[in-house]
């Protein structure tokens, strides 16, 4: 790779996610799904019971409301205390996702409760987007149902890899085992082509309690596994490690005449005060001459860090460019394949020019559909139709240069958010998969592509006469793989 | 620099949340045109006024503070919150409804205290300025509709929240998308404990109103509340006893209608011990979520942080 023309100096990681122990204090984050009417609120509700996180005044609160035998146990509605609308607890159904809090001795939780109706999938994708794991639920009477499918594909979709399955109300179908087993395969045909690193099952009545953070009762006694609590408490957290360094520039801070500082938060790598920089998609270069906080001069600063960097000459930046190392670039272009999910009523339509929002930059985008999900055969199939909740592969075109890191390398430089400008609602949210070969792109106009060592194009770029048509020449990035097509 | 003392640094947890908040303010500093931060004068208040500083270090804030002060605010929270703007500098607008002393509109009086001389007031504020951002301090962890809040709050041109239909919010890409007159309310705290606030305001020393701190005074009991009784406007109803202890708040609001606890906790570690063994709520003690059921969801939903 080293000798070759290529901007990126650096040859990119394969599957980049990587799984710490649950060695930190950062709170693991994760979703119930599943179909409606499988428990979801109410093994949440359960599981804060059962680790005593429930203030009294709350759970005297819960017991008004829906049917529960649960008072005459006087314990509360466990649904009622994640189901914090009223709508919600009119309906008995879950219309929003609920955020928790809470902690065991050994680790923290932030657990989003999401809603099981597929009206509401587009609050199930909010949930998932951000969390490191999904305990997905099944009714043991109703086994895998499509919203089952569904949610089992978005939670895959947004590159969580552990997956708890609870196949919940087991007392339902008088513990069953031989049912809990024809589940599992079902699940475990189904789960196989999505590629989770993690698969814990477990049978579960959130109900009564068995096995959420008690064990079963005498009638679970041939499962050995984990409670649902041991579980997560053994899960790993997400980290990515990322290719190179990422600043979404947000704001750009002039305080004075004499400061000029980038502020932004690191979404991948590290940088210290001399590194040198590329700002996106100018393609100027810079080294970092301060990284800045309330607190102190950094000495570096790392994924994660809200910062205000400072480069040590003027270079035309502003919100929505993007501050890189000159190692490990993203892929720059004018059409990107992504995957997204619909989530307005009206669908996507294919004349129309949205919003794409992905970390600071906002660009205007047409998509063309490829592919769409089919979710009781698991297959990919050619269609255009991008109606409400499917899940598609679609080319996003853009008119000005727009750049990207695959999803699988860095969730916040491969995300976005499609903005219908007419509503201004949240019409979909997608993860990029690749860019489309820049090679393509130049088909129909007068342009040659070549391939020339590194220390050359160094040399060329030096030369009057590309200075002269820098704009004109297209610096193409190349992976092992469009080689091999070329 | 602003803190030239050696400091520890933070706890990875607090880190992230820290660096998250600065995120949001950022995002939307830079996105509207003019945003405004809800300043209550409370631990979280002073939280997010700690953060929205960090932001935009070494700028100043680029936006003003809005105080909607009914008037029967605790003294020690106008004090306070006057020190708080001379400290740090701040452009602060404080808004009371002229309704409550023409009409003669108190907590004591009225059934709709609360309608007129907050939300009707916060919602009168928010149009005379303009606003189209306005942070608040809110955190899901307080209240159950709360826990179902976006970070971006879309709310119409009259400022009401529909809970059954908010916008989809994937990873942190925030929408700010808005017509002329709609707004959002913008919650850089959403994702923070009352565990991880006290934490916090520890680890970066951060000011608070002495109130939160146990300290013998006067107070009545009243409906099973501890009302503070140094204000003169508190008349005793007949049996009423002013009796004095050792009291503190965990929420700061108007003092009718925030109940203190009886506690020992004078510092940060006390506090934070107290609430680890608390058995009830952070706004257990607040008459105003308890009138009706569903009653913080009502308030959100006309407007009310």
């Amino acid at each position: 790779m080293s000798e070759l023309a290529s901007i990126k100096t650096e040859t990119p990681q394969e599957s980049t996610e990587v799984m710490e122990m649950s060695t930190d204090k950062i709170p693991l984050r994760f979703i119930t799904c599943g179909s409606v009417d499988d428990g979801k609120s109410t093994l949440i509700g359960r599981l804060l019971w059962d680790t005593k996180v429930v203030p009294d005044d709350i759970a005297a609160n819960s017991h008004a409301g829906r049917d529960s035998d649960n008072s005459e146990l006087s314990l509360p509605d466990f649904a009622n205390l994640l189901d914090g609308l009223q709508a919600e607890r009119e309906q008995g159904i879950t219309i929003d996702v609920a955020y928790r809090y809470f902690s065991t001795q050994k680790r923290s939780f932030i657990v989003a409760d999401t809603p099981g109706h597929k009206q509401y999938t587009r609050n199930m994708a909010t949930g998932a987007s951000t969390a490191d794991l999904a305990v997905l639920l099944v009714d043991a009477r109703a086994g895998i149902l499509e919203q089952t499918r569904r949610h089992l594909n978005i939670v895959s979709l947004m590159g969580i890899k552990q997956v708890i399955l609870a196949i919940n109300k087991i007392d339902l179908i008088d513990y069953n085992q031989e049912r809990y087993d024809e589940i599992i395969s079902e699940f475990n045909t189904l789960s196989k082509p999505l590629g989770f690193s993690s698969i814990t099952t477990i049978p579960t009545s959130a109900i009564n309690g068995e096995n959420v953070v008690s064990q079963g009762s005498e009638a679970l006694s041939w499962y050995e596994g984990p409670t649902l609590l041991e579980a997560l408490e053994l899960a790993s957290k997400r980290s990515v490690q990322s290719i190179g360094f990422r600043l979404s520039v947000q704001r750009v801070s002039r305080p004075d005449e004499t400061f000029r500082g980038y502020q932004g938060t690191v979404s991948g790598g590290s940088i210290k005060p001399g590194d040198e920089v590329i700002i996106l998609p100018s393609g100027e270069r810079a080294n970092v001459s301060q990284i800045l906080t309330f607190d102190l001069v950094r000495n570096a600063a790392v994924t994660g860090d809200a910062v205000t960097l400072v480069l040590d000459r003027q270079v035309d930046v502003s919100r929505g460019d993007m501050i890189i190392s000159v190692g490990g670039q993203p892929e720059t272009g004018y059409a990107f394949d992504s995957k997204l999910i619909v989530l307005n009523d009206n669908g996507l339509n294919a004349d129309k020019r949205y919003w794409l929002k992905s970390a600071s930059r906002r660009q205007k985008v047409r998509i063309q559909a490829e592919e769409v999900l089919d979710l009781n055969q698991g297959e990919w199939l050619a269609s255009k139709d991008l109606s409400v909740n499917k899940i598609a592969k679609v080319r996003l075109k853009f008119d000005d240069i727009a750049f990207f890191d695959p999803y699988q390398s860095n969730r916040d430089t491969g995300s976005f958010i499609l903005i219908d400008p007419d509503t201004n609602n949240t019409v979909a949210g997608g993860m990029i998969t690749e860019s489309v070969s820049n090679v393509t792109q130049l088909e129909s106009t007068d342009m040659s592509v070549v391939v020339l060592p590194t220390h050359i194009l160094r040399q060329l770029e030096q030369t009057d006469l590309f200075k002269e048509n820098e704009s004109l020449i297209k610096q193409l990035q190349f992976n092992p793989t469009d080689l091999t097509a070329t | 620099m602003s803190q030239q003392q050696a400091k520890l640094p933070l706890d990875p947890h607090l880190k992230a949340l820290e660096n998250e908040a600065i995120h949001i303010f950022r995002e939307v500093a830079a996105e509207f045109e003019r945003p405004v931060m809800l300043y209550s004068v409370g631990k979280d208040s002073s939280v997010l006024l700690h953060l929205a500083r960090k932001a935009f270090y070494p700028g100043n804030i680029p936006f003003p503070l809005l105080h909607i002060n009914t008037g029967w605010k605790f003294d020690e929270m106008i004090s306070f919150r006057d020190k708080m703007v001379s400290d740090f500098n701040l452009q602060l607008h404080s808004y009371t409804n002229p309704r409550g002393p023409e009409e003669n509109i108190t907590p004591f009086n009225h059934p709709r205290y609360t309608d007129i001389m907050k939300t009707e007031a916060l919602r009168t504020a928010l149009d005379a300025g303009k606003y189209d951002a306005a942070f608040g301090g809110a955190r899901r962890d307080e209240e159950a509709s709360r826990a179902k809040e976006r970070i971006y709050s879309f709310r119409t041109s009259d400022h009401k929240w529909d809970p059954r239909n908010q916008r989809p919010e994937l990873w942190s890409i925030y929408n700010g998308d808005i017509f002329k007159g709609e707004s959002v309310r913008a919650f850089p705290l959403s994702n923070w404990t009352e565990l991880d606030i006290w934490n916090y305001i520890k680890a970066e020393a951060i000011p608070v109103v002495p109130l939160y701190f146990a300290a013998e005074r006067e107070y009545i009991e009243r409906d099973d509340m501890i009302i503070l009784a140094e204000d003169k406007r508190l008349e005793l109803k007949p049996g009423e006893v002013k009796q004095k202890g050792s009291i503190r708040f965990r929420t700061l609001g108007c003092f009718p209608l925030t109940g203190g606890i009886k506690s020992q906790a004078t510092t940060i570690d006390d506090i934070i011990n107290e609430i680890q063994t608390a058995t009830v709520s952070e706004r257990q003690g607040r008459a105003i979520d308890k009138d009706q059921a569903g009653s913080m969801e009502i308030k959100k939903r006309e407007g009310y942080f």
